[in-house]
């Protein structure tokens, strides 16, 4: 299924050519972008675009099933991870620019600029005339790319690969027991939260609905009370907080009023 | 394909990963840097197998993966607890070892 695309894409030089600088661009770009963004959540986007793309070059390198890795490996479980903890650690946790070191952020641009173009110069000139062999004939050996490096993992590197195992197993447990964090307290049941809010005074229950009026239905009415003022509480905290409590509206109270009292349903005020 | 094109763009994109390790101040970002300089080098490693018909190059590459990804999960455990005590994710803050 997918040792057909590399063959094609390894036979096809023009088409070798056009998919190195599509993913080549948007790799760089993707890899600039992380640097350069702000947020974390951005940088972790960028990534994962670079790192798409980067599969996309192992296909066209023959190596399937590295490129099918990546994505599921890389852009699937390590990039949500860092996405999952950016979202523990707080999503606008955006950088400082003040630089701690004097020059330091020249200096390291500088210094990776350097070195960047001696890798690019020197290894990049060693290689302009060296033929490349193609992987045909290795991934061929075993009927194909997978089974080949099946091949290698079980019988050449089989102790590597063992290895790799006790390490991920080390990892997990690493991980679960820097993450882990001693409960201090006994777990609340829901019987021993009944009892505190009932031991704590204030109000047990339900808090009372903000006020329906004809004129208003919004939260920010507060509700009125037998006395004729109305209920603080019956507000939502964050509308009180604002100071959005809608004041009462007088007109429609002394009508019921005036109504209940018997006297004439026309009182002052009235507009009309 | 001449494989030079791929080692080339490997150096450039190991030398943006190390720009942001030095530079970028938030953990998080520094780790996916690290992270970017991994990838960098599999894809040289990825295009030397190829250019030498020859798969070691691609199982190496396996294996960085996966360390990486053990990196990864346990790094990220650190800067979670290192978050719960100091609430920030700054590589500057933890300074306790300093003095």
């Amino acid at each position: 299924m997918i040792a057909p695309l590399a063959d094609v894409a390894a036979e096809s030089s023009t088409g070798e050519a056009v998919v190195f600088w599509v993913t080549a661009i948007l790799a760089v770009a993707g890899a600039l972008g992380m640097v350069l963004s702000r947020k974390a959540v951005h940088s972790a986007l960028w990534m994962a675009l670079t790192m798409i793309n980067l599969a996309v070059m192992y296909v066209a390198n023959s190596a399937p099933f590295l490129g099918m890795v990546q994505i599921i490996v890389y852009t699937g479980a390590v990039m949500m991870l860092f996405v999952f903890v950016i979202m523990v650690v707080g999503v606008d946790s955006s950088d400082s620019l003040i630089e701690t070191i004097k020059g330091q952020r020249l200096a390291a641009i500088l210094l990776t600029l350097v070195m960047g173009g001696l890798l690019v110069w020197s290894v990049g000139n060693a290689l302009t005339d060296s033929p490349s062999v193609g992987l045909t004939a290795a991934n061929s050996e075993f009927g194909g790319n997978v089974e080949s490096i099946a091949n290698l993992f079980f019988a050449k590197y089989l102790l590597v690969l063992e290895l790799t195992a006790a390490l991920l197993i080390t990892a997990a447990m690493g991980a679960m027991v820097l993450a882990h964090r001693e409960r201090w307290a006994p777990l609340l049941t829901q019987r021993d939260r009944s009892l505190r809010r009932f031991r704590d005074g204030g109000h047990p229950g339900n808090l009372p609905n903000p006020g329906v009026f004809a004129r208003h239905n919004a939260v920010d009415t507060p509700a009125l009370l037998p006395d004729g003022g109305t209920s603080d509480i019956s507000v939502p905290a964050p509308v009180r907080a604002r100071g959005d409590e809608r004041p009462l509206d007088r007109v429609d109270i002394d009508e019921v009023r005036a109504i209940s009292e018997g006297e004439n349903a026309i009182v002052e005020g009235d507009d009309q | 394909m001449n494989p030079s094109n791929y080692i080339v763009l490997s150096a450039i994109l190991f030398s943006i990963g190390a720009v942001g390790v030095l530079v970028r101040r938030n953990a998080i970002v520094v780790f996916m840097s690290v992270e970017l300089m991994l990838n960098a080098a599999n894809l040289a490693f990825v295009a030397f197998a190829n250019m030498n018909g020859n798969l070691d190059g691609q199982t190496v590459a396996f294996f960085v993966m996966v360390v990486a990804a053990a990196e990864v999960v346990v790094g990220l455990a650190i800067i979670v607890t290192i978050f719960r005590t100091r609430r920030s994710a700054s590589i500057d803050e933890p300074n306790l070892l300093k003095y």
